[in-house]
């Protein structure tokens, strides 16, 4: 199905089209390797029936869409209070020091992006890490290697 | 006091997440109940119930769905608030990912309540597994012909904390920028799509179907007089076991952190509690005797909010504390007013200044006054939010703060337990140094 046929559906639950902007875009990350090019804007907005500028106000207000280019893998620590207290910086340290990069920038083989994030709601079972959206729970420093392995094995990519 | 099960009853014993599990626990028996009543008897009898919400306000939704204008000529829309974003809580998502047909059927009752036809569930984003769960329940109950001709949508927010508020959720369902609307008017008079809506949480719809089942009598045994049934309370932090327990409203905070969480873990000290996520005035250990009710928390000078209780050891610095939950609170700020917008970056400008041994001591004077600046003066609570984290803590360990400036530096030197934590708002600095993927 095409991303406007895909659009078009996902219009349907709703009285109004504008409704479906969220999950347009969605969409449209997943077809350009989890990230919004302005392309992807433009489409979107043909789709919806709105201007270009409509879909990027959308698009730089939350924070699970991406304006710049982002890797074939997402890695996202949670640093907020609860996280935190039990020692969420060693996780940021141990993926830092196992990916080379610093929080917020993506490795230079374009294979993760990783950062951190506000509350995802699993403060009981800190450190909380969601690898390509699916929450790992009660991830230690120690943990870090692994994971990082099983993304440069994976392949695959981080979609939407 | 012991567990007490209403949201979470039979999860342990059968598969909530299907039909023919839910049905063995006694489920979708309440809402044949509630369609052989009228909606104003459903109505009444959540009145009776006096089940007050569980997102935080803890209005109570018989009140509630009683503002509903159900003479409009317009669609009547029930929302459910599922956009659990408070720091510290992780209790719907529970309620979501075991008995998603308790949250559709709630739904269903009070959709037949209010005339509703359409039902909107408003999930956050990042909670994929459980809109996966979700959406299948829905699939489910419509099949099996349980929806009786009402359509729920489960709707998947985009990552903003700010759509947790109501109004603002409502302009996000509508395609917009979660930003809250003035009010007047209030959603039940104008809301989704300008028509009359009535929104609740998750917590709250998900209760609803227990009342019928067990009768409002019975429903009201457990909790205390002016706050009846239970909570799942989200526990997290320094305590040895954390994690969701539901437990009778009224349950004290000692109860909850010392016998249900094993206590403070690696046997360190208490240095405070923060009873409803991180957005209400902590607690110090004086005060592990409230009860966690809404009116016992109140009076204790902090709020029920999301029922989240984050424990804080000794380890930590309540400057960086602060700090950190005022980044979060400036991410998350929408903008659109002047004292949340403004006055949240101030909050951080200030504390950095504290933290970095480079304040006197009349900025902490400035730091109460720009609080007072933006408490109450915001369109929505999140400016509120902001406020009481950082003025409850300069409160309470005040002498600490003081510290900070007399010793001209963190007195925990590089000690504390949150020390160097890099929040999302530390990132923008430096953009991604991606590669585009070929």
């Amino acid at each position: 199905m095409t991303l406007g046929r895909e659009i078009a559906r996902a219009t349907k639950p709703y009285p109004d089209r504008h409704s479906a902007v969220l999950e347009a875009l969605r969409l449209a990350q997943a077809e350009h390797d989890g990230w919004l090019p302005r392309e992807a804007l433009v489409e979107v907005a043909d789709a919806l029936d709105v201007t270009p500028a409509y879909t990027r106000a959308i698009a730089s207000f939350y924070d699970m869409f991406h304006v710049e280019p982002v890797g074939r893998h997402l890695v996202e620590v949670c640093t907020n209070l609860s996280c935190a207290l039990v020692g969420a910086q060693r996780v940021v340290d141990a993926f830092e020091g196992e990916l080379g990069v610093r929080p917020g920038e993506t490795t230079e083989d374009g294979g993760v992006t990783f950062r951190t994030v506000e509350c995802l709601g699993g403060c009981g079972y800190a450190t909380v890490v969601a690898v390509d959206h699916r929450y790992r729970h009660f991830v230690k420093p120690e943990d870090v290697p692994a994971i990082v392995a099983e993304l440069s094995e994976g392949g695959g990519n981080a979609g939407g | 006091m012991p567990a007490a099960s209403v949201l979470l009853a039979g999860v342990d014993e059968h598969d909530l997440t299907t039909v023919a599990g839910y049905r063995a626990a006694g489920g979708y028996t309440a809402i044949d109940q509630a369609r052989a009543m009228t909606p104003d008897d459903v109505i009444e009898l959540l009145n009776d119930s006096n089940l007050r919400g569980r997102g935080g306000a803890g209005f109570p939704i018989g009140r509630k769905a009683s503002l509903i204008d159900r003479r409009s000529p317009k669609p009547k829309y029930l929302v459910v608030n599922a956009d659990e974003s408070e720091p510290g809580a992780f209790k719907d998502r529970l309620t979501m990912g075991k008995a998603p047909h308790r949250l559709l059927e709630g739904c269903l009752i009070v959709a037949h309540a209010i005339e509703a036809q359409e039902v909107y569930i408003y999930i956050r984003g990042e909670y994929l597994a459980e809109y996966e769960i979700l959406a299948r329940a829905v699939d489910e109950a419509r099949t099996t012909g349980l929806l009786g001709g009402v359509e729920i949508v489960v709707h998947r927010g985009a990552g903003a904390y700010i759509c947790g508020e109501e109004t603002a959720l409502l302009d996000s369902l509508e395609g917009k920028r979660g930003q809250p609307r003035p009010r007047p008017p209030f959603p039940p008079v104008q809301g989704l799509y300008g028509a009359p809506t009535q929104i609740n949480n998750v917590g709250t719809i998900a209760t609803v179907p227990k009342i019928l089942e067990l009768g409002v009598d019975e429903f009201k045994q457990v909790g205390v007089d002016t706050s009846p049934g239970t909570a799942i309370f989200s526990l997290s932090g320094n305590v040895a076991r954390p994690g969701n327990y539901e437990l009778e409203l009224g349950t004290p905070l000692r109860e909850l952190i010392e016998e249900w969480g094993g206590g403070v873990a690696d046997g360190r000290t208490l240095k405070g509690a923060i009873p409803g996520g991180s957005s209400v005035p902590i607690l110090t250990p004086d005060q592990l005797d409230t009860p966690l009710d809404y009116n016992a928390i109140q009076a204790a000078g902090s709020f029920f909010g999301s029922a989240a209780v984050i424990v804080v050891d000794d380890r930590c610095c309540m400057v960086q504390l602060a700090l950190r939950a005022s980044k979060f609170y400036m991410h998350e700020s929408c903008g659109k007013c002047t004292p949340c917008r403004e006055g949240t970056r101030w909050l951080v400008q200030l504390l950095t200044k504290i933290e970095e041994g480079r304040a006197e001591l009349s900025d902490l004077d400035l730091l109460l006054d720009v609080c007072d600046r933006i408490l109450g003066k915001s369109l929505c609570a999140l400016g509120d939010f902001a406020v009481y984290p950082v003025s409850s803590y300069l409160n309470k360990y005040y002498d600490e703060f003081a510290a900070h400036v007399e010793q001209a530096g963190c007195p925990f030197g590089g000690e504390s337990s949150i020390e160097g934590i890099v929040a999302p708002i530390d990132q923008h600095a430096h953009h991604p140094t991606a590669v585009v993927p070929s």
